[in-house]
């Protein structure tokens, strides 16, 4: 039977059920070959902190969104306009987000009387209730398919075919957006290798699904969204924060001619990161799970003093606890490299949440006066160039260096343009060296013209030297209580921290201002809330407003024209998922009134509500 | 090289600022004059230290030094050991330090068998911060922070390494030169990672609590002195010694009594910690008879987690990148 195809330039799809029924491998898996379309995409995970969530209640629920698109695309999408739910609470608990006349697929398989009433329906069925009637809804019995599909294949369980499900789910989505299908053939083959039955139920699952979809009545038009072409020329994978910041440290390491030792204490979302760079072992990289927070960071500083590349790497809670080890490596001037993927605070708050409220502990939460340098990577993309250019500025300038990524980051993905590995920059560990006959003593608390201070690593003869956490005399670094000396160590260690200013890229507002008509409005963000903040931008502009944008990726030292950008606008909005920490930031620093807009849901920014707010201010 | 060290080459420029009569100065010394011994030249020995009056001890050796944060020097050395495996990373910490605040780092050090090698100063005090009560401190001590007596029972090091299962587990004393430097000897030649425990003199506010082990009158009948392969006895006259008990545990005896054979044949490379943790368990506190020597000295697989001696190469790189789905657009 041949179906009408229709052609779409964005699709947004949200896949959702219960966290054991495979959400995260269905949206992960239709990705890939969204990829592999050439459409430009923007993902979301949202799963919760639970492993085992009670099964059919609404705190269990775990979704996946993806949005892809014929053009360039900078969110994962505000309001989905396909959710395919598995089971009643999967319904329910993301119904707020759907837009009237939204396309819903269930598996009403498992809308029994007893899910229903664990979800929060009681004795309704909003299947059958009429609630549903300004949705486009698609009935599906997954279940029962599936269990058919499977059933003739030899050592397949009821249990296996129950848990193939997601695959039916994934066959049918995958023909009505025209999804080539060997990309995931191919994935569940090499997956279930050692497991021939279950490899073989997997694929039947997937295939009765695309099959369903092109058989069945119920789905009348196949969607096409053809490759997007407004992407710069250049090979493209596939990659999220996690997978791009491990490769911007490899690069790193391998451009310094450092090896890279990361040690890391398990803590979501953060733990990704580790069990990343732990897969590379074969090419160089050293992984050490610690004893704790504390211990990571020491062992990673203790590494950076051997004269490797140290890393560690934590969320929110960790941080509190690494801040002890931080606060030494400002005194003793050595390269490391912390990373805090941040998550919902304080304390345990929401651990698989996003949230960007270490902003101000990164900047200031150390005792005394213990200034370093912040970067913020603004896309999954973007993980790369930031932790390449965080491990840059520790080794050129002997300073911890703090990265601060969040949940949306570290589990989203786009496609990300692949660098050429031989054309990133070099970075000179310059290495202090044995000292040649006649040559002065050796200053260990001497400076070169960046205000570095020499990295004379264990080993290296005539440079035998002690560091630690006591303040040392400028030059000779012996152990000093002189208060003059203490003023001026004090003021270097800044003016180090400050002279990054010069080295980093200025600022940049995405229009050319235009005096015929000025822009009155700035919208400056930081981090991951770049994608929304120019989707919203966008949107207000095709509605006619005078507004532009801007993204901050260091946040210590700020870039030197920071000042003049916030002074050339008549107005500055400053969205955050947090209370207005940058705002208050730049309040203090340069005394401009910037407006804050605050979001602390634990969801990433939308572009309607950048959209609303600039609304409502022009 | 090594025939040319002496200790002058270990020592470095700085004025050592411990109170007069402390314990650490015949530490130092005793280590400065061992340092040659080694064969290996200053500038691949590290001394890593923690906070408390020990943790000054890294700006007084002529090597590579850090001194690091309260607790922490085992957790900054094994990040040192990792990144450089042909150093010889020496921790230097006290009873507060490593038992109290960095309780964790040292056990997990101990787990794992880092190879370094770390001297615990036990003065059963907290001496830098002027006098509280110390995790070693003993039960009903009135100190600046106990003014009714010290309600917390006190670790005992040793005891506290064997049930980490510490390969290497010694202790000795800082009065006692000669014995200080064989224990020291035979830390150094352990592969893995070696904690030696150094009853250690504060002058100021613990003075005398190890007297019954060094004071002349005294120290006879209570060093009990671990030698491998010998009977464990002690006394002017070697007249009492060790036995096993009835109930499994070891107990002190006089020789008479038991004869010669009955004794405990000292055997520290004993896999099972079992016996050498009864040993540690003779003395509850160093007033009576206390053991002192080498506890455990057993080979386990040594802590092998190494940085490369090379990053990856850029092909390696460029394939990494390049991994998994691609596409080009054109």
């Amino acid at each position: 039977m041949s179906k009408a195809v229709e052609e779409l330039e964005r699709v947004i799809i949200r896949f959702a059920g219960d966290s054991g029924d495979g959400m995260q491998l269905t949206g992960s898996r239709f990705t890939d070959a969204t990829a592999v379309v050439g459409n430009d995409l923007a993902t979301l995970p949202n799963f919760p902190a639970e492993i085992r969530a009670p099964a059919g209640t609404l705190a269990g629920v775990s979704a996946f969104q993806i949005h892809f698109a014929s053009s360039d695309i900078l969110t994962p999408g505000d309001h989905p306009n396909v959710l395919v739910a598995m089971n009643p609470a999967a319904l329910k608990a993301n119904m707020a987000e759907l837009r009237r006349g939204a396309t819903i697929i269930v598996n009403e398989d498992a809308f029994t009387k007893r899910n229903l009433e664990k979800a929060g329906y009681g004795a309704e069925n909003p299947l059958e209730d009429g609630s549903l009637s300004a949705y486009r809804l698609h009935r599906i019995p997954m279940s029962t398919l599936t269990t058919r599909a499977v059933e003739t294949i030899d050592g397949v369980t009821t249990r296996d075919a129950g848990r193939a499900k997601n695959l039916f789910a994934l066959g049918v989505i995958s023909w009505l957006y025209g999804r080539p299908t060997d990309v995931t053939e191919r994935w569940i083959e090499k997956k279930f290798a050692r497991d021939p039955a279950i490899a073989q139920a997997n694929l039947a699952s997937f295939k009765a699904g695309w099959s369903f979809g092109e058989t069945t009545e119920l789905l009348d038009v196949q969607y096409r969204v053809n490759p997007a072409t407004d992407v710069p020329p250049g090979t493209y994978r596939n990659v999220n924060g996690t997978t791009a910041l491990s490769l911007g440290l490899i690069a790193a390491s391998v451009r310094s001619g450092l090896p890279l030792v990361l040690a890391s204490y398990p803590i979501t979302p953060a733990s990704e990161l580790l069990h990343e760079l732990s897969r590379h072992a074969k090419i160089g990289v050293a992984t050490i799970q610690a004893e704790d927070e504390i211990a990571a960071a020491g062992m990673a500083l203790g590494a950076s003093f051997g004269g490797k590349l140290g890393v560690t790497a934590t969320s929110g809670p960790g941080m509190d606890l690494k801040s002890e080890m931080i606060g030494l490596a400002v005194m003793l001037e050595l390269p490391l490299v912390v990373i805090d993927v941040q998550r919902a605070g304080p304390s345990t708050g929401m651990p698989t949440k996003i949230e960007q409220s270490d902003l101000l502990m990164a900047l200031h939460g150390r005792h005394g006066e213990s200034p370093l340098p912040v970067i913020a990577p603004s896309t999954a993309g973007g993980c790369f160039q930031a932790a390449f250019e965080a491990a840059r500025i520790a080794i050129r300038y002997r300073t911890p260096v703090i990265l601060l990524s969040d949940t949306f980051l570290a589990s989203s993905s786009e496609p990300w343009m692949i660098p050429d590995a031989s054309a990133l920059p070099e970075i000179d560990p310059a290495f202090a060296t044995a000292p040649k006959d006649g040559d002065p003593p050796f200053e260990p608390y001497s400076r070169d013209e960046r205000l570095a201070r020499p990295w004379a690593i264990p080993g290296t003869p005539g440079l035998a030297h002690r560091i630690g956490g006591l303040e040392k005399a400028h030059g000779s670094g012996n152990i000093s209580y002189d208060g003059a000396n203490h003023e001026r160590m004090t003021e270097l260690r800044a003016a180090k921290v400050a002279a990054i200013a010069d080295e980093i890229p200025p600022l940049r507002v995405d229009i050319e201002p235009d005096p015929a008509h000025p822009t009155e409005l700035l919208v400056l963000g930081w981090g991951s809330t770049e994608g929304s903040i120019r989707a919203g931008v966008r949107m207000a502009r095709e509605a006619g407003h005078r507004v532009a944008c801007a993204q901050l990726h260091h946040l210590s030292p700020l870039p030197s024209n920071t000042g003049d950008v916030l002074r050339s606008f008549e107005r500055v909005l400053v969205p955050e998922l947090n209370s207005g920490q940058l705002a208050s930031v730049l309040r203090a620093r340069f005394l401009v009134d910037v407006e804050s807009f605050t979001k602390i849901q634990g969801q990433p920014l939308f572009a309607g509500e950048i959209l609303d707010q600039i609304a409502e201010r022009q | 090289m090594s025939a040319t060290l002496s200790k002058a080459d270990f020592q470095s420029d700085q004025e050592t600022r411990w109170c007069p009569g402390c314990g650490d100065y015949a530490v130092l010394a005793a280590v400065q004059q061992f340092m040659p011994e080694l064969g290996i030249p200053p500038e691949r020995i590290v001394f890593i230290t923690g906070i408390g009056c020990a943790g000054r001890f890294a700006y007084y050796m002529d090597t590579y030094g850090m001194h690091g944060i309260h607790g922490r020097a085992p957790a900054l050395a094994t990040g040192l050991a990792t990144a450089r495996e042909e150093l010889s990373i020496w921790v230097v910490t006290g009873d507060g330090d490593s038992l109290s605040i960095g309780g964790n780092h040292l056990i997990h050090a101990l787990r794992r068998n880092v190879p370094v090698k770390i001297l615990l100063f036990n003065n059963q005090i907290y001496g830098l911060t002027k006098g509280q009560a110390s995790p070693t401190s003993e039960l009903g001590k009135i100190t600046k922070s106990t003014p009714f007596g010290v309600a917390d029972h006190p670790f005992n090091p040793v005891a506290l390494a064997l049930g980490a299962e510490a390969t290497f587990v010694a202790r000795t004393i800082d009065r006692d030169r000669h014995h200080l430097t064989e224990v020291l000897r035979a830390a150094a030649g352990h592969e893995g990672a070696s904690l030696v425990e150094i009853y250690q003199n504060c002058p100021v506010f613990n003075d005398g609590a190890f007297s019954a082990l060094t004071d002349k009158d005294t120290r006879d009948a209570n060093q009990i002195r671990l030698e491998l392969g010998r009977p464990i006895r002690f006394g002017a006259d070697g007249e009492r010694g060790v036995v096993h008990g009835g109930d499994g545990c070891l107990e002190i005896v006089d020789v008479a009594a038991v004869g010669e054979d009955a004794l405990l044949i000292h055997d520290p490379t004993r896999q099972d910690p079992g016996l050498a943790f009864s040993l540690a368990k003779l003395a509850e506190t160093p007033t009576g008879p206390t053991p002192i020597g080498i506890f455990r000295d057993v080979d386990r697989p040594v802590y092998r987690q190494r940085a490369a001696a090379e990053p990856a190469t850029e092909a390696q790189l460029a394939d990494l990148l390049m991994a998994g789905d691609t596409w080009t657009v054109a």
